[in-house]
């Protein structure tokens, strides 16, 4: 997927114009948020569990080859298969491979954010594959050929306005011609639609939640049921999973398992949680024959050594996103690549490099509130200003920002200078702003006042008035 | 130049741990033992009365649940549901053993197979249910076709009591003392098919189960 | 206060202010009601010459290299004192929680910004849980609805500490507003980098602001409530913004945020 981060700005302003986006998000917005708290105010454990869930992750990551060897002998102990990939050229090339292999020509998938990652559609379809995504948003972001802008409600931007449209042009085709409006008929009609592919498709593609070193299982969380479609209808499953879902034992799993839909959705369990382990066995009556894992690397275990390996801990809730004022302002489009939000924020600089994605750290207040939600604990703000750092260090930081930086740190350093310098300054602010108390434009402070006035200071420095009322005893 | 991948990765994550070589015999049989210990971490109170319980969570995700006192009403509970549900009387069935010692009237058009496109309702036991959460727990077998808990747009589970166990982990220790090894599926099912992709509005019966009902038999 | 104090005047614990850039540029008068309420506390306030800023800009911009510098300099002028206390969360929470993490490779410097750290406070948080002040002697016949400040609420949990004072002000009224804790899009150098999503937040927080029903709206931190007062004076807005502060100290007949001479 092409990056575009670098046009942050422009698309962020794009998106806050855009009527129909605000209306969706409008209308997403506090869902998320109220459903979270709700959930985690019914669950006394949840503190507890977040430091648990940390502790287990933070194990694993430390031992990460131990288990990822062990998952792998236990994936081919029991029938399966493990393919390692470094880049998402060498994954999208493994899929492709099998697909080949078993003379495919449509493949289902349930909703995989590696698979946007790798890219693995056009590389399916370039193959000459058909590709359907199952899961409805994703279904409906490929209809209207755009990347998710959520990682776990893929068309959040959508009205339904927009969704009926979609379905119009597309499902005449398969003899729908009506156009459908309420919710119910909507979902109804895709469940249609999708089931004649669910029940051809040569090979089902999914992503995983977690992958369990002491049994080779992959885990999927859904709620619609097409992951159970897409992996157990077709005659071959595939797996692609980045190699940081690896945890040791079906505990562990079961204890993330518990932080997981409550950060996301608000529920205690999604209504499918899947473990697949091996292909279909001799007495199975269903079932794929193969079962093919691809673990993915793609520039974590770089990630694992420096100073952002607590990212590894993320578990793609999508929590950060939720509590985040600036993806709600804006969507996930405007972050330009796959993963958006605070966790895309950090996550994009480090896989598609931090020239292509500098805007990203910067987008953000750093008020804290995603870090605050995490059930993993990772400080993403901390992060955030890490990326920045390194920004800086490789002169990154935009010509203007640094030059006006290091006037004032320059003047910030220097408290003799600084004092008389700011009393002249704050005194002729005051004498220009004091009819009206503030500033309609000021020079050199138009991203300021482009949209909100400036206050007028009130005319002396709190230093100089200070010593003037005798260091406060006249007071 | 796929084992050059896998070779590279492992050497990858092995320099950024600051390891050079494997690991140190203690550290794997260290390992080996968390491994094997299966401890469990902190879990959920779950109040002793486990049937309540579970009917319970079950009605909190949108599944519908009766109880039976005896195997021996199980099909007048269905065919209860299916008529007050407008169905038809015709189902697939798991073939399940412990649904055979069921006496299912002859009016009700019964195959025991998997699932497939045509199939409207059907009928499956469970391997165990869980109270704290509401979830019905299948494993797939020959007993036990996975598509019957995907495909058909009415899922009947039947549950007996004795089969609601407390915590999620409780089915990891079932199945390490009663299979070998994971089957191939193990499908946790908290509540019937359902999505929030369309203006966060809940529906239900996106692609699986429009209808999760379940049939709780109340006999030890 | 049970600790007995080495410096200060009766065992009065000696209390560095540092009073934030904005405040000394743009609002003196937190300045002066953080005092009073600092000595109605029954703390000795002192202001050291050597302040100037606490190097967030610099710091959150990843200029590393002069925030240390910025970070030297705040730490010598007030580690003579009992406690340093700022009217603000952010630049609390920039000298409590981050100083400490600027000077990982040099030993004794990160033992001077520990020190200082353990006995640095916002002003509110600072009267209530250190001075055990639970009421002030202040009125104010207005409704007012609160904002809590990122920095402060996060990385300080203020949150029930100005809310504790402010109902022993006479005649106050509090009416919550709607997500009182969500960030007013101020963020420092982030409104003037990115101000049409700035302007968004701000619009949020005004709607929210308004649908409170209060006449004024408080905080902690001016840099928020600067942004707040300009957008509500820029959409004509007569709501007043003050430093809760201000109000605490019973100051409230300044002039507020934003306001001019003209009639209204």
């Amino acid at each position: 997927m092409r990056v575009t981060s670098q046009a942050f700005r422009t698309r962020a302003a794009v998106a806050l114009k855009n009527v129909e986006l605000q209306r969706a998000m409008a209308k997403a917005k506090g869902g998320f948020v109220d459903k979270r708290r709700v959930a985690i105010e019914a669950l006394p454990e949840f503190e507890q569990l977040r430091s648990v869930a940390r502790e287990i992750k933070e194990h694993t990551l430390s031992h990460l080859d131990y288990y990822l060897e062990r998952f792998e002998s236990q994936v081919i102990a029991s029938g399966g298969h493990v393919h390692w990939a470094r880049t998402p050229a060498e994954a999208c090339e493994i899929v492709v491979g099998i697909c080949g292999g078993v003379g495919a020509r449509s493949v289902t998938k349930g909703k995989s954010m590696v698979g946007e990652e790798i890219a693995i559609n056009p590389a399916l379809e370039n193959a000459g594959l058909e590709v359907i995504e199952t899961d409805l948003g994703e279904y409906i972001i490929q209809l209207a050929k755009e990347p998710p802008s959520h990682i776990i409600a893929p068309a959040v931007h959508k009205t339904r306005d927009q969704v009926t449209d979609l379905f119009q042009e597309h499902h005449s085709r398969y003899g729908y011609n009506q156009r459908v409006t309420e919710i119910p008929d909507i979902v109804n009609e895709a469940r249609q639609v999708l089931r004649d592919a669910f029940l051809s498709a040569d090979v089902g593609i999914t992503g995983a939640n977690f992958l369990v070193a002491e049994t080779g299982s992959t885990i999927i969380v859904t709620n619609e049921g097409n992951g159970d479609l897409t992996n157990t209808l077709p005659a071959v499953h595939i797996v692609t999973a980045s190699i940081e879902k690896v945890v040791p034992t079906l505990e562990d799993a079961t204890a993330i398992l518990r932080l997981l839909a409550r950060s996301a959705t608000g529920q205690e369990m999604s209504s499918y949680t899947t473990f697949s382990t091996g292909p279909r066995r001799s007495t199975d009556l269903d079932g794929p024959k193969e079962f093919h894992v691809v673990l993915v690397d793609n520039g974590r275990s770089q990630m694992l050594g420096n100073e952002f390996h607590e990212m590894l801990r993320c578990i793609r809730c999508g929590a950060c996103l939720n509590h985040c004022p600036v993806y709600g302002a804006v969507g996930g489009h405007a972050y330009g690549w796959v993963y958006p939000g605070p966790m895309g924020s950090v996550l994009t600089p480090l896989m598609v490099g931090l020239e292509k994605a500098n805007h990203l750290p910067n987008a953000c207040t750093l008020n804290g509130r995603c870090e605050q939600v995490c059930p993993m604990s990772i400080p993403l703000p901390k992060m955030l200003r890490q990326l920045r750092v390194r920004e800086f260090e490789q002169r990154l930081t935009p010509a203007r920002m640094r030059w006006g930086l290091s006037i004032w740190t320059y003047l910030a350093r220097r408290p003799h200078l600084y004092q008389p310098v700011m009393s002249i300054l704050v005194r002729l602010l005051e004498i220009l702003g004091r009819k009206r108390g503030r500033f309609r434009y000021l020079p050199f402070a138009h991203g300021w006042t482009k949209v909100r006035d400036m206050p007028a200071p009130q005319g002396q420095t709190f230093q100089r008035a200070w010593r003037q009322s005798g260091d406060g005893s006249r007071l | 130049m796929n084992n050059n991948a896998r070779e590279q990765i492992l050497s990858d994550i092995r320099r950024a741990l600051n390891r050079t070589t494997s690991l140190h015999k203690s550290v794997s049989a260290a390992l080996m033992a968390r491994l094997a210990g299966h401890s469990v971490h902190v879990q959920p109170v779950v109040e002793t009365d486990l049937v309540n319980r579970f009917i319970a969570k079950s009605k909190a995700v949108a599944s519908t649940v009766v109880t039976v006192p005896s195997l021996m009403q199980v099909p007048e509970a269905v065919t209860q549901y299916l008529t007050t549900s407008s169905q038809k009387l015709e189902v697939v069935m798991a073939p399940d053993p412990l649904l055979d010692d069921i006496d299912w009237p002859t009016s009700m058009k019964i195959e025991r197979r998997q699932a497939g496109r045509q199939d409207v309702v059907s009928i499956t036991g469970v391997f165990a249910a869980i109270a704290e959460t509401g979830t019905l727990v299948l494993l797939s077998g020959a007993h036990s076709p996975t598509t019957l808990n995907f495909l058909p747009d009415i899922h009947i589970a039947i549950v007996r009591r004795q089969q609601i166990i407390t915590h999620i982990e409780d089915v990891w220790r079932q199945i390490r003392s009663e299979l070998e090894g994971m089957p191939r599926t193990v499908n946790l099912i908290t509540g019937p098919s359902r999505t929030a992709d369309i203006e966060q509005t809940i529906q239900l019966g996106a692609h699986g189960p429009r209808s999760q009902h379940v049939i709780v038999v109340d006999a030890e | 206060m049970a600790k007995s104090y080495k410096h200060g005047d009766a065992g009065r614990p000696r209390v560095g202010l540092f009073v934030t850039c904005l405040v000394d540029l743009f609002r003196p008068s937190v300045g002066f009601a953080a005092v009073k309420l600092l000595r109605a506390a029954g703390c000795d306030v002192e202001i050291p010459r050597a302040q100037t800023c606490c190097g967030q800009p610099a710091y959150n911009s990843g200029d590393v290299k002069d925030t240390r510098e910025i970070a030297k300099q705040v730490i010598d002028a007030f580690e003579e004192f009992d406690y340093v206390v700022a009217p603000s969360g952010s630049c609390a929470g920039m000298l409590k929680l981050h100083y400490p993490t600027l000077f990982v490779s040099d030993v004794v410097w990160q033992q001077r910004a520990r020190a200082l750290a353990v006995r640095c406070h916002e002003l509110v948080s600072f009267i209530t849980d250190v001075c055990g002040m639970d009421s002030v002697d202040a009125s104010f016949d207005q409704s007012v609805t609160y904002h809590d400040s990122c920095s402060g609420l996060r990385e300080l949990a203020i949150h029930a500490q100005p809310r504790r004072l402010l109902a022993s002000v006479r005649d106050l009224r509090l009416s919550e507003m709607c997500d009182a804790d969500v960030c007013c899009g101020f963020g420092g150098t982030f409104c003037i980098k990115y101000p049409e999503i700035s302007a968004r937040m701000v619009s949020d927080k005004m709607a929210n602001t308004e649908a409170s029903g209060a006449n004024n709206v408080l905080g902690g931190d001016l840099g928020c409530l600067l942004n707040i007062a300009g957008a509500l004076k820029r959409h004509g807005s007569k709501i007043k913004v003050y430093h809760v502060a201000e109000i605490l100290a019973d100051m409230a007949d300044v002039r507020a945020i934003a306001e001019g001479e003209e009639p209204k």
